[in-house]
């Protein structure tokens, strides 16, 4: 048994430790958020703050999530409208919205990190996040609206 | 072009037909909504107002469209329900959609005659059919007003979601007249309003994206989020080539990996039941299997690409013939010829395949992202011995598509209900794929060679076309195959190429190869408008023609034509100056009913191609939702270029290598260009917007190359 902090909540998990964390969360704790894409780091769905840090939640196993602090798509705001979503859904981003959730935690992490960031800033730290249905530019554009609503 | 009632014309009317119909096309047109008797029986007793089989109206005045079309990210939902919500006069804040369930009688693709998504449809079939099931539904709630009132109708008008009487400034909100408004019978054929009149239609900001909080949020629900009590994940063990069978298995390992429940061979392999995903995949990891590859496919994409060459030089099945094209061409002033390679593409949607089923003792209840409601119902009912009608489909999100999810033999769906066969129906069965097993189990744009030769005149001008055509056939093998083996979809957008008449050969080789092929975003155009277009691009460079005048020529009897290039060509200032290194490229094509134009602005980083900015003119006829269609023409070119630059599955003795995103490469953040939407006004009947923009991309990519260059593209990908 290990107990994770998810959403700053401590979550008891039964599970094989090399289980990767995407699957601890979406078929363990019964958060289905966060996406299955790939399985090998590619793609960029299953992306999670670990630390504040974005991580591919597919490639890491619960042994390595220890005490971190893990975020997920369902904690970044109480209501869902976290300024990254706000312009998400200002801007109409989603197409299918499979890939949403680790786009926006990707996007979430870089605005931390660069709360101003450039285009280039943009595509380096996204670059990792596939989008099948193309909706690249807009999310370009959302970062940039994001950063404007969170400088007020 | 005679137009039939669904607006398309009768050449995509025939094709579509036979497309997707086959034999069971039934009806074009506008079916009647519902009955009105019959929807206030069935509304009439649980406080809600169902006028038809389309929409439903609470007591609160919350407004549910009912969605035939799968979401799959192409806007269906929300532009169904601005049809219904423009002609009820719904306020849009008060609108929600959900997916309808299998049931082709009432909801048929009337393009198709059965219930399915596909070909770019989804609007242009339901448009008189939805804003008649939205009208309906207001005329009913009028009457309802009128008597409450004690007024004439006609003295009434309406409001989003209120029936105001203005001489008395009286108001009855919707929701207050659904319980007398189902017991009304509602008209079959309302009055639809005068399109000055549209408060949504056309309009910016009018009806924003429906589910588009949901997918911000992480709340959305697909396939791979359903979760019934009991429910056990399948992971399965695929055949390592097409065709391969499971001679024998060992289940030992697998079953004493914890949380493996159960082991069971099914049709397509082995299938590892687990209590969750993870011990379903170390379970399958953990078998050992003995394969029959006796009668597998054991060609790979190097041997399909010489076969098909070697068969573009041969003459096919004729499918084009005008003039004497051979005699023309041999006594042309100029010729040009090419052979256009283009390679297996996988669709590589976001959420991998995956299906849930229950069986039950009257019938099985299936979850997933159904693209082809009647198609599955048919192939799950075959595997269960059941009536089609005892299959329950209820239709989720789907993470993507790009045609993948219409699979001609239903082959996820199938293989889903086969588990849940194998095990006796003891637990609901979430079938999930793996990124591999997605992309291996094929199903792809078939690859194709295009063989083209072209004659001009003293002065420049095309006098002579000739084209053969070699590929897999999408349709054969499948419940649509055309019965005399033409199927149009392999040279639909090549036989019918608009520049040049006269004297004109189109022919085409349907080889059969056993790699599983399907339409891929576009179909046919995806390789016909690369071949066309790059060719025409070959034609201007040869008479020394700049590229748009050299079509304009040609297009000069084609206003909708004309009008995408002209107004794409203005928008992005072509001809005038670019950076030194830059380029531009266009490229015109007509998908689905609709016009699409694209200029791009090429650079070259070392030998690869940078895509700056792509302006895109599109002519969809009457524009529903400006920003569905904008990010329908964003998201096609995204999905085209990726395939332009990197798309291409190798197989190597019939197996498949490109397995993940780092062996199948897709556009990323980076290499997404700018991308400008203009579209041409129209007073059409509104035509496709979730493939069209696909087909024009990578050519106008390779004509800005062939610009910059001098050097034609030839093959694809660009980037190798």
């Amino acid at each position: 048994m290990a107990t994770i902090n998810v959403n700053g909540q401590p979550k008891d998990v039964n599970a094989d430790p090399t289980m990767p964390l995407l699957w601890v969360l979406r078929d363990v704790l019964g958060m289905t958020g966060t996406k299955f894409g790939c399985g090998m780091a590619q793609c960029g769905a299953c992306t999670v703050h670990i630390d504040g840090v974005a991580t591919r939640s597919c490639v890491t196993p619960l042994s390595a999530v220890g005490d971190k602090k893990v975020t997920t798509i369902e904690g970044l705001s109480p209501d869902g409208m976290h300024a990254v979503q706000q312009a998400w859904v200002e801007l109409q981003v989603p197409q299918c919205g499979y890939c949403q959730s680790g786009q926006i935690m990707s996007a979430v992490a870089l605005l931390e990190a660069k709360p101003a960031p450039t285009d280039a800033d943009i595509d380096t730290a996204m670059n990792g996040n596939i989008c099948r249905c193309g909706t690249y530019q807009r999310i370009r554009a959302a970062i940039h609206r994001a950063a404007e609503m969170k400088k007020g | 072009m005679a137009k039939t009632e669904s607006g398309w014309s009768r050449r995509d009317f025939v094709r579509v037909s036979v497309a997707v119909g086959g034999g069971l096309l039934v009806a074009v047109g506008c079916a009647p909504a519902g009955k009105g008797t019959e929807a206030a029986a069935a509304g009439g007793g649980n406080g809600k107002f169902e006028p038809n089989a389309f929409l439903r109206i609470d007591g609160n005045g919350n407004v549910t469209v009912i969605a035939k079309h799968l979401e799959m990210g192409e806007g269906s939902y929300t532009g169904l329900a601005t049809l219904v919500a423009e002609e009820l006069d719904a306020d849009w804040a008060k609108v929600r959609v959900e997916g309808a369930g299998a049931d082709a009688k009432k909801y048929a693709n009337l393009l198709f005659g059965m219930q399915g998504t596909g070909g770019s449809s989804a609007i242009a079939n339901s448009w008189e059919q939805h804003r008649k099931a939205g009208a309906a539904a207001r005329a009913v709630l009028m009457t309802a007003a009128a008597k409450q009132f004690g007024v004439a109708e006609s003295e009434l008008t309406t409001e989003p979601g209120v029936v105001v009487h203005a001489k008395s400034n009286r108001r009855a909100e919707y929701g207050t007249l659904v319980a007398a408004a189902a017991k009304l019978p509602a008209p079959e054929n309302p009055q639809l309003k005068d399109p000055k009149d549209f408060r949504y239609i056309g309009k910016e900001k009018g009806a924003p994206r429906t589910d588009a909080k949901e997918k911000s949020t992480g709340t959305a629900r697909y396939t791979q989020d359903v979760k019934l009590p009991g429910m056990l994940t399948a992971v399965v063990a695929h055949p390592p080539l097409f065709g391969a069978t499971v001679k024998s298995f060992d289940a030992t390992k697998a079953k004493a990996v914890p949380g493996v429940k159960d082991v069971v061979q099914v049709p397509n392999g082995v299938a590892v039941l687990g209590e969750h995903f993870w011990a379903a995949k170390k379970g399958r990891d953990a078998l050992t299997i003995e394969w029959d590859t006796s009668k597998a496919n054991t060609k790979g994409s190097a041997d399909v690409a010489a076969d098909l060459r070697a068969l573009a030089t041969k003459a096919g099945v004729e499918v084009r013939k005008e003039g004497d094209a051979d005699k023309t061409l041999a006594g042309a002033a100029k010729t040009v010829e090419a052979m256009y390679e283009f390679p297996y593409l996988s669709h590589a949607s976001m959420e991998p395949l995956n299906c849930v089923v229950q069986l039950n003792k009257d019938g099985a209840e299936l979850w997933y992202g159904c693209q082809f409601q009647t198609f599955d119902q048919m192939a799950v009912a075959a595997v269960f011995g059941m009536k089609p009608e005892q299959v329950k489909i209820n239709m989720l999100y789907a993470g993507g598509s790009f045609g993948r999810r219409a699979n001609g033999q239903s082959d996820y769906v199938v293989e889903a209900a086969a588990i849940a066969k194998a095990i006796q129906g003891k637990a609901p069965v979430k079938l999930v794929w793996t990124r591999e097993d997605d992309t291996a189990a094929g199903y792809f744009r078939p690859a194709f060679m295009h063989h083209i030769k072209g004659g001009l005149d003293k002065n420049g001008a095309p006098v002579a076309w000739v084209h053969r055509i070699a590929g897999q056939s999408v349709m054969m093998g499948t419940p649509m195959a055309p019965k005399d083996g033409k199927d149009a979809s392999s040279f639909e957008g090549a036989a019918d190429q608009p520049y040049v008449g006269g004297n004109v050969y189109v022919d085409f080789h349907t080889p059969a190869i056993g790699i599983p092929v399907q339409w891929w975003r576009s179909v046919g155009n995806t390789h016909t408008a690369f071949a066309v277009e790059m060719f025409v691009d070959e034609l201007a460079h040869a008479a020394g023609k700049d590229p748009v005048e050299f079509r304009r020529g040609l297009l000069g009897k084609q206003p909708r034509w004309l009008g995408v290039l002209n107004l794409a060509a203005e928008k992005s200032g072509w001809g005038s100056k670019l950076p030194a290194g830059r380029a531009r490229g266009v490229a015109v094509h007509k998908s689905f009913g609709s016009y699409v134009a694209e200029v791009v602005e090429v650079s070259l980083e070392g030998a690869k191609p940078r895509v700056h900015r792509v302006v895109c003119a599109v002519d969809c006829g009457i524009v529903v939702n400006p920003d569905v269609v904008r990010a329908q023409m964003e998201g096609g070119i995204a999905y085209g270029l990726g395939a332009a630059l990197y798309g291409k599955i190798d197989i190597e003795k019939g197996k498949v290598v490109s397995t993940n995103f780092d062996k199948y490469r897709v556009l990323r953040h980076r290499e997404m260009p700018v991308v400008e939407v203009y579209t041409v006004p129209s007073t059409e009947k509104p035509t496709g917007v979730g493939e069209p923009g696909t087909p024009p991309i990578g050519p106008a990519v390779a004509n800005a190359l062939l610009a910059l260059t001098g050097k034609p593209v030839r093959k694809l990908p660009l980037v190798s």
